[in-house]
């Protein structure tokens, strides 16, 4: 469950114009490719290359997505999913802007929690599963431990990045006009460190629900784990494989949700200019 | 100091010194050795006096010109702006930086840039827009208040640094070789700008340049610095008309005989630093 520290260029390059082209032939392109993928799940079970017990095709698995969508007890798990998810990235996206422009800001604070953060940053967070149940037995709180632990490190690095990031002649323009230590991080060390907030963010936001899946599955706190879990057992495979499904769709969600978010409050980033100087 | 030390003469009585830079020296400690960047300079600028510091590449211009800005502490020495001594940025001065696209911020509009040190300065909404309107008026770009920095061109992008600094009323303006990135035909529009405004509005300037020919066209004076450790080499006294243009004026027999002055004291000067000048 850690991620390599991934210190990328904030947001992803755009290639600008002369693309618009390509995107039509790369659309139908990722819909052949996902019809051929889908075909292939639907002939592998049926041809017996492997048993459908273990791998039922396509469309079985579709029926079961269908029926699931019927139950109310799906949704239930899909609303508990989402809100130990969400519940914890809030927690996690705050204690890292909060730690982050602390630490980031004071230069001795650095240099003392730089080997503690190098140490705690790389334990798995499933490795505190144990500890988690131990604490919070099987609510709610458990799954949020381990999200928050996850994903507080994926913020927490990329917000000190960002917070390092300050231009020096933008922060000797600031002096000189009068800007005071507050104004200079509203204004200039904020800015500067949202293209880097929102990469954390992004991170966090696949790591945190990882985790909160694991969580359910293991800990068997209520949620899409849990029920995955339990038709396991139960012998439903393609509801099983239903309920994959719709972790794979929400982590798709997450993902779109994230752009979309950087896309709106980045329009100025280099990375996301539509217009270039005359 | 050299015989062309006539500005005292040259400009009648003198008014009042806004800025006096005294025997300001400044140091660095790198790990295991020191560099002696500036050894010592002194000079007065008087108030609404446009003067242009010209010095070889490496003379410790900018070192001298964070002093002056209070961004850097001088090691001895200090620097007193309107009988105040320097010890932090002055709420009075306002900075052009070379890199105008590193200075301006990305992230907000033209108009925000311009108005945010307003901002700092608590004026009041109406006033704000007023000056930020007449600012950028004045650098002639009142129809780009809506655009970002990055999407106008280099010289208008520190038109719009020229008019962040003016709307914001400082007592003296210091430009760092503002005009060193951009292109000649912009860069001498730019000089005619610079010209202008501080005709219209008076406000004492400190330019910064390793360009002979900019400073003796813009200045009512030019200082001259030696290669680092710095000191003033010379104190020159531009006596060229008011009305200036690039034409006429650049090829005036007056123009050429300064610049040909300067010159020769920046020959000297790259041989000679501080070290073997001043004794």
């Amino acid at each position: 469950m850690t991620s390599a520290p991934t210190r990328a260029a904030p947001v992803r390059s755009s290639r600008a114009g002369g693309a618009g082209r390509l995107t039509g032939a790369n659309a139908l392109l990722g819909v052949l490719g996902f019809a051929a993928f889908l075909a292939s799940l639907e002939a592998v079970p049926r041809l017996g290359l492997v048993s459908p017990d273990y791998l039922p095709p396509a469309s079985r698995i579709g029926a079961a997505l269908v029926e699931l969508v019927g139950e109310a007890g799906f949704w239930t798990a899909l609303g508990d999913t989402v809100r130990g998810w969400s519940t914890g990235l809030l927690i996690a996206v705050v204690l890292g802007i909060a730690v982050g422009f602390v630490v980031g800001t004071v230069p001795v604070l650095r240099e003392v929690t730089a080997s503690t953060i190098e140490f705690l940053r790389p334990i798995p967070s499933v490795a505190l599963i144990p500890l988690a149940v131990l604490v919070f037995g099987t609510d709610l709180r458990s799954v949020l431990l381990l999200v928050v632990y996850a994903s507080f490190w994926q913020v927490l690095v990329q917000v000190l990045y960002g917070v390092q990031d300050v231009d020096p002649v933008a922060a000797e323009t600031a002096r000189t006009f009068g800007l005071g230590r507050w104004a200079r991080i509203r204004h200039v060390t904020w800015p500067t460190a949202l293209p880097y907030l929102l990469t954390g963010v992004r991170l966090a936001a696949a790591v945190a629900l990882i985790l909160a899946i694991t969580a359910e599955l293991v800990i068997g706190a209520p949620g899409l784990g849990n029920e995955i879990g339990v038709a396991q057992s139960g012998g439903a495979v393609a509801r099983m494989y239903a309920l994959v499904v719709v972790t794979g769709l929400l982590g798709v969600a997450v993902n779109v949700l994230a752009r979309r978010l950087e896309k709106w409050l980045l329009s100025w980033h280099p990375s996301l200019r539509r217009e270039v100087a005359a | 100091m050299s015989a062309m030390s006539q500005t005292q003469t040259e400009a009648g009585p003198r008014t009042e010194v806004l800025l006096d830079v005294r025997a300001v020296r400044k140091v660095y400690e790198g790990r295991g050795r020191s560099v002696e960047a500036v050894r010592d300079l002194t000079f007065a600028v008087a108030r609404g006096d446009l003067v242009c510091v010209v010095g070889p590449s490496g003379a410790g211009k900018t070192t001298l010109l964070k002093c002056i800005a209070g961004l850097l502490a001088p090691t001895s020495g200090e620097v007193v702006l309107e009988g105040e001594s320097v010890d932090g940025p002055p709420p009075g001065m306002a900075v052009v930086f070379q890199e105008y696209g590193r200075s301006l911020f990305p992230w907000m509009t033209v108009r925000k840039n311009v108005e945010l040190p307003l901002k700092q300065k608590k004026l009041p909404k109406a006033r704000r827009a007023e000056l930020v309107g007449q600012a950028l008026d004045a650098v002639g770009l009142g129809d780009v208040h809506g655009a970002y920095p990055w999407q106008l061109s280099g010289g208008m992008q520190q038109r719009v640094a020229i008019a962040r600094a003016i709307a914001y009323e400082p007592h003296i303006l210091l430009m760092d070789e503002p005009f060193a990135a951009v292109d000649a035909q912009t860069r001498a529009d730019l000089e005619d700008l610079v010209r202008s405004l501080w005709q219209r509005l008076g406000v004492t300037t400190l330019f910064v340049t390793h360009d002979i020919d900019e400073a003796v066209y813009l200045g009512q004076r030019v200082l001259v610095l030696s290669s680092s450790p710095t000191v003033v080499l010379d104190d020159v006294a531009v006596d060229l008309p008011a009305q200036r243009d690039q034409l006429t004026t650049r090829s005036s027999a007056r123009f050429t005989e300064l610049r040909g002055h300067v010159f020769a004291q920046i020959q000297r000067a790259k041989k000679h630093s501080g070290a073997s000048v001043v004794e």
